[in-house]
């Protein structure tokens, strides 16, 4: 799951052109969400803005430049689903090249934009912004 | 009591037979939420536009004269089917929230000072919970809670301990948005009464489904949405006993509330006027008077009626779901809505894939935080019905909700 790259995912969703199918499989990616510790779901790391519960951690690898790795679960599975795009979009990449992502631009492409509540779209579009905000405290600690 | 024709009054919602893509048919389960509209409200609301539309209150022209005519006929409508006694009663707000804050900052700021108490209790819309807290605020009055019984009814028995001769306000819905409880409000009124205070009722949730009868309950104010009862959207009701409305401030200020403007001053007209500045919602509250007629005609007690069978329908077979969590009272205390959840579902996926199905329920907290803090959830998915609703709108809930469990690997 961690190995899905945002292209291997643009390919998943145009072989199913139907929201449907791509709720469907935005589930089965959210069912095989590798699962937070319970200590890392605490309140300063939770993500606020949807409706389900969130929490997202960062993990800066030591690589030359140094890249970062998302966890994040949540306690709604379609929001599992979301997370897993999420970790696609981001996970692996240099704070620099974090940064630079235009995750509208992404979400609007996979149809996520049109077919998510407006609570859920802020929930995603929160998740983008933490995920920012702990790229810049990477990018600053290296 | 003639029972009433379903399939007619389906008949009556354009909205109802406009398949959904996929060719589903939609199943709506959110008139809690906002109600859909009878043709004849369409109708209403674009005749007025299309053939005599005009400022309300202002011309004698002919467009005027009509316009005027057909506001005080809403007006007159309303009055009549809440059984108030005078048309000055009733005030056009944009809705139930304005008409709760109009009461709260228009009628306690004046008649509030430090001290004094306001009854609430925690299944209260927050519509009827904020606007208090604020009063309390703004005058050093104190919110006091009517505790609720395990089932979530307000505890009778137990009203002794909050109200008291410094009792002020009771502020008390008359249907839970999300338990569904049906609130004895003649009792309450009574009790408020003997202590001195004032009882207002949220009627948003009550008044589109059952009669209501403000001079038998004996309601010093009571509100309620257009939108929720197959009216138009933006337009609701503040009725004030007129004694109560001459001691309430208005809350805006402005165009066709006053009686006379000096430079340095002004004075008001007599209700409703004072309370409606600016132009209000014309064409809405002329439609509005339609969905009165309408329901008028369906008959409030065949209505009632129709909606308990259904409500009786779902809540049984809701049983059936493993897992299933049911909030609020048995049926004999409670409206057309039933909030539940199920174990290991979240409320959003759940909503989400009744969607996908053409059933429209709505879940989260429902504007009732402490409720939900007191039930111990975050969130509640809420199926709520209208008089269109039928038991196969539940059958369709059913299936829908089974094949939600399926996807989220419940079953």
């Amino acid at each position: 799951m961690q190995d899905l790259t945002i292209d291997e995912l643009y390919e998943e969703f145009e072989d199913l052109p139907d929201w449907d199918e791509r709720c469907d499989y935005l589930i089965d990616l959210g069912f095989n969400l590798p699962e937070l510790p319970a200590e890392a779901k605490i309140e300063e790391n939770r993500v606020h803005g949807c409706q389900s519960n969130v929490w997202l951690v960062a993990d800066i690898k030591n690589s030359t430049p140094p890249t970062v790795e998302f966890l994040a679960n949540s306690d709604a599975v379609i929001v599992n689903g979301l997370i897993a795009v999420i970790a696609a979009l981001y996970s692996g990449k240099t704070p620099q090249e974090i940064i630079a992502i235009d995750a509208q631009d992404v979400f609007k492409k996979l149809g996520l934009e049109r077919h998510l509540s407006p609570q859920r779209r802020n929930g995603l579009y929160s998740m983008v912004q933490r995920v920012r905000e702990l790229a810049v405290q990477a990018e600053a600690q290296s | 009591m003639n029972p009433l024709d379903i399939d007619a009054v389906r008949g009556d919602f354009p909205i109802l037979h406009k398949p959904l893509p996929k060719g589903l048919p939609l199943v709506y389960l959110d008139s809690g939420s906002s109600a859909q509209k009878p043709q004849c409200v369409i109708d209403k609301e674009r005749e007025v536009y299309e053939n005599y539309y005009a400022n309300a209150y202002r011309g004698v022209y002919r467009f005027g004269s009509i316009v005027d005519e057909e506001l005080e006929g809403a007006r007159e409508k309303i009055r009549q089917f809440i059984n108030a006694e005078h048309s000055e009663e009733i005030v056009f707000t944009a809705g139930c929230t304005m008409s709760l804050n109009l009461v709260a900052s228009g009628w306690g700021k004046r008649n509030l000072k430090a001290g004094d108490e306001i009854i609430l209790n925690e299944m209260e819309h927050h519509a009827n919970l904020v606007p208090w807290q604020q009063l309390a605020l703004q005058t050093g009055a104190t919110c006091r809670f009517l505790p609720l019984t395990e089932d979530g009814r307000l505890d009778m028995d137990r009203i002794g301990e909050v109200l008291s001769d410094k009792t002020k306000v009771l502020a008390v819905t008359g249907m839970s948005n999300v338990l569904g409880t049906i609130n004895p409000i003649a009792e309450l009124a009574k009790k408020a009464h003997d202590a001195g205070a004032i009882i207002v009722v949220d009627g948003a949730q009550s008044v589109p489904h059952e009669q209501t009868d403000v001079v038998a309950s004996e309601i010093d104010f009571l509100t309620f949405s257009g939108h929720k009862l197959y009216g138009p959207s933006g337009i609701g009701v503040l009725y004030g006993k007129r004694e109560l409305l001459e001691q309430t401030d208005p809350m805006l200020f402005g165009g066709h509330m006053i009686d006379r403007v000096y430079k340095d001053h002004s004075t008001w007209a007599p209700s409703p006027a004072k309370f409606e500045a600016g132009t209000i919602q014309i064409a809405q509250a002329i439609a509005l008077g339609s969905a009165i007629d309408y329901m008028t005609t369906l008959g409030m007690e065949s209505v009632h009626a129709h909606e308990r069978d259904v409500l009786e329908y779902a809540y049984t077979r809701l049983q059936e779901i493993p897992g299933m969590r049911i909030y609020g009272p048995g049926i004999e205390h409670r409206g057309a809505i039933t909030s539940f959840t199920i174990d290991g579902a979240h409320p959003e996926d759940l909503a989400q894939l009744l969607d996908r199905k053409g059933v429209f329920v709505r879940h989260g907290h429902h504007c009732t935080m402490p409720l939900h803090d007191l039930l111990g959830v975050s969130a509640t998915v809420r199926a709520s019905f209208g008089v269109y609703n039928s038991r196969g709108d539940v059958d369709a809930l059913m299936d829908a909700i089974q094949f939600a469990c399926q996807r989220l690997r419940l079953t």
